[in-house]
């Protein structure tokens, strides 16, 4: 590939977001669109630089940042434990998974009105909805991953005089390991979107109290800024679980891109 | 068919005898093993010297693998004993070592930390040793999915010798490589073999690898022992070819 072709190449997918953001801009100014409706993007840009400046906006992404680790935390952390303790004894699988697939089919925010009665609009009502929303999927692929290990290997663990601690920690987890982290990105997903729907309904701080709270004032700037910030966190966790990817799944020639495959 | 497929070194001196002594004695007292009703091993009585090299041959089905399969204590037999250097033994044998059909290599482990599974003190060091040994020095470093299919079954033979087990079982290692790379392996082994002394099991469908390779050759059918053919031809005239191998080989052969 020449250098032109590459530059050309880097440059084409920007030409449209660009030219739409242009139209866009143009459209506002002129008065074409309302300000309620739909504010010009320069608009936002000094939305987000007044609360940037003030300090607000830094204080509702670190709270809400927050409650998404520490649910994941909580949440993931359980759904881990209760993948590895299942995926490794028949005893527990059979005490525990049924249970938990049944709980499993139960939407997550249909629990809603249920958590806002136990809990009031605190904080521990998001870290719960968090927690329950990330626990299954981290369950479901830990478990799976443990399960599909390749017997082959773990026969050889044995035969090659492997404990059992040493063939949990050497063959099974790092075996399970590409399933884990598919788990975890999952997640992460469920992550965001179990938060932003409970910073919407009940919540006095966060990103979603904000956009709702500029809302009420019909501060349409404030409500999209609240949602470009949503998109760039999400795409922020995406990157950080990518490159957990990569760098856990180095042997994995699959996470390769391709320039020292031999 | 025997045919030479490259310049074949000239023949050392002690081709036929190991230099080390380490090699275990392995005797079956009776052994049977059945599967619900099937019984797979029907009553096998034999004793396989400390160091020599059998070679195990049948069809599929005839019992080749349960056989390595109790022997690497993976099963236990139904009736009988194996004895390994005199006493019977149950369970899995820290003396005992198995290559498998598939290497086996742990992908997320270098090629190092996979030959020195078992880890232990100094580890490092015998590692490094036995993958010299083999030849692939340079690819300590590597992970498994870089090698081709004979590094990785010399990468596993290293595995298996680093612990120096008195047994060594392999388990059709070579059935999936081609021509010239079973060649080397097979040379590879052989030296091996004489350097260690281990006494050394190979199961194989393939007879002119056995004939090739071993001192003595067992013929596994329905069960039992059908045939037990000592190859009395030094390894250096083996290559080329004489008549008495083409005659041993018909006889197994035939009785498979």
């Amino acid at each position: 590939m020449t250098r032109a072709t590459a530059l050309r190449r880097g440059l084409v997918p920007w030409l449209l977001p660009i030219a739409l953001l242009a139209a866009w801009e143009a459209a506002a100014k002129a008065g074409w669109l309302s300000a309620r409706v739909l504010p010009a993007p320069s608009d936002i840009a000094v939305a987000f630089w007044t609360t940037l400046k003030d300090g607000s906006l830094p204080h509702h992404v670190g709270i809400s940042a927050e409650r998404a680790v520490l649910g994941l935390v909580i949440g993931g952390g359980l759904g881990f434990a209760l993948g590895l303790i299942n995926g490794a004894l028949p005893l527990a699988e059979d005490i525990l998974d049924s249970s938990l697939q049944m709980l499993r089919n139960v939407p997550h925010l249909a629990i809603i009105p249920m958590v806002i009665l136990w809990f009031g609009i605190g904080e521990e009502a998001k870290v719960f909805l968090v927690a329950v929303g990330v626990l299954f999927p981290m369950y479901l692929n830990t478990f799976h991953g443990i399960r599909s290990v390749d017997r082959g290997l773990v026969e050889m663990g044995r035969v090659y005089g492997l404990g059992p601690v040493a063939l949990y920690l050497r063959v099974i987890l790092p075996g399970a390991l590409p399933a884990i982290l598919v788990g975890l990105r999952y997640a992460l997903g469920i992550m965001w979107l179990t938060l932003i729907v409970a910073e919407t309904i009940s919540a006095s701080s966060g990103i979603g109290y904000m956009t709702m709270n500029a809302r009420e004032f019909l501060q349409t700037d404030m409500v999209l800024l609240g949602i470009i910030v949503y998109a760039l966190l999400g795409k922020l966790a995406d990157i950080a679980s990518r490159w957990l990817e990569r760098r856990a799944l180095e042997w994995n020639p699959s996470f390769h891109t391709g320039l020292e495959a031999a | 068919m025997m045919v030479p497929l490259r310049a074949v070194p000239s023949p050392e001196a002690h081709d036929d005898t190991p230099v080390a002594g380490k090699g275990l004695e392995l005797a079956f007292d009776g052994v049977t093993k059945a599967f619900g009703d099937v019984g797979v091993l029907r009553g096998l009585d034999l004793t396989i010297p400390a160091g020599q090299f059998v070679a195990v041959v049948g069809r599929s089905g005839g019992g080749k693998t349960t056989l390595m399969r109790l022997i690497a204590g993976l099963d236990s037999p139904t009736t009988g004993a194996i004895r390994i250097d005199g006493t019977a033994r149950r369970g899995l044998q820290p003396d005992v070592r198995l290559l498998f059909q598939d290497a086996r290599l742990l992908p997320w482990q270098r090629v190092l930390s996979n030959v020195g599974i078992a880890r232990g003190p100094g580890w490092k060091a015998r590692a490094q040793a036995l993958l010299a040994e083999v030849g692939l020095a340079d690819r300590a470093g590597d992970w498994p999915y870089v090698l081709s299919g004979g590094q990785k079954q010399r990468v596993a033979l290293a595995r298996a010798l680093v612990t120096e087990p008195g047994i060594l079982l392999l388990d059709e290692p070579f059935g999936a490589l081609d021509a010239l790379t079973r060649a080397d392996m097979h040379r590879l082994l052989t030296r091996v073999w004489r350097q260690h002394g281990f006494t050394a099991i190979l199961i194989t469908h393939d007879v002119a690898e056995a004939v090739a390779l071993a001192d003595r050759v067992l013929v596994l059918r329905d069960g039992v022992v059908a045939d037990d053919v000592a190859i009395d031809i030094p390894r250096s005239a083996r290559a080329a070819g004489t008549p008495r191998l083409a005659e041993l080989e018909r006889r197994i052969l035939n009785a498979v």
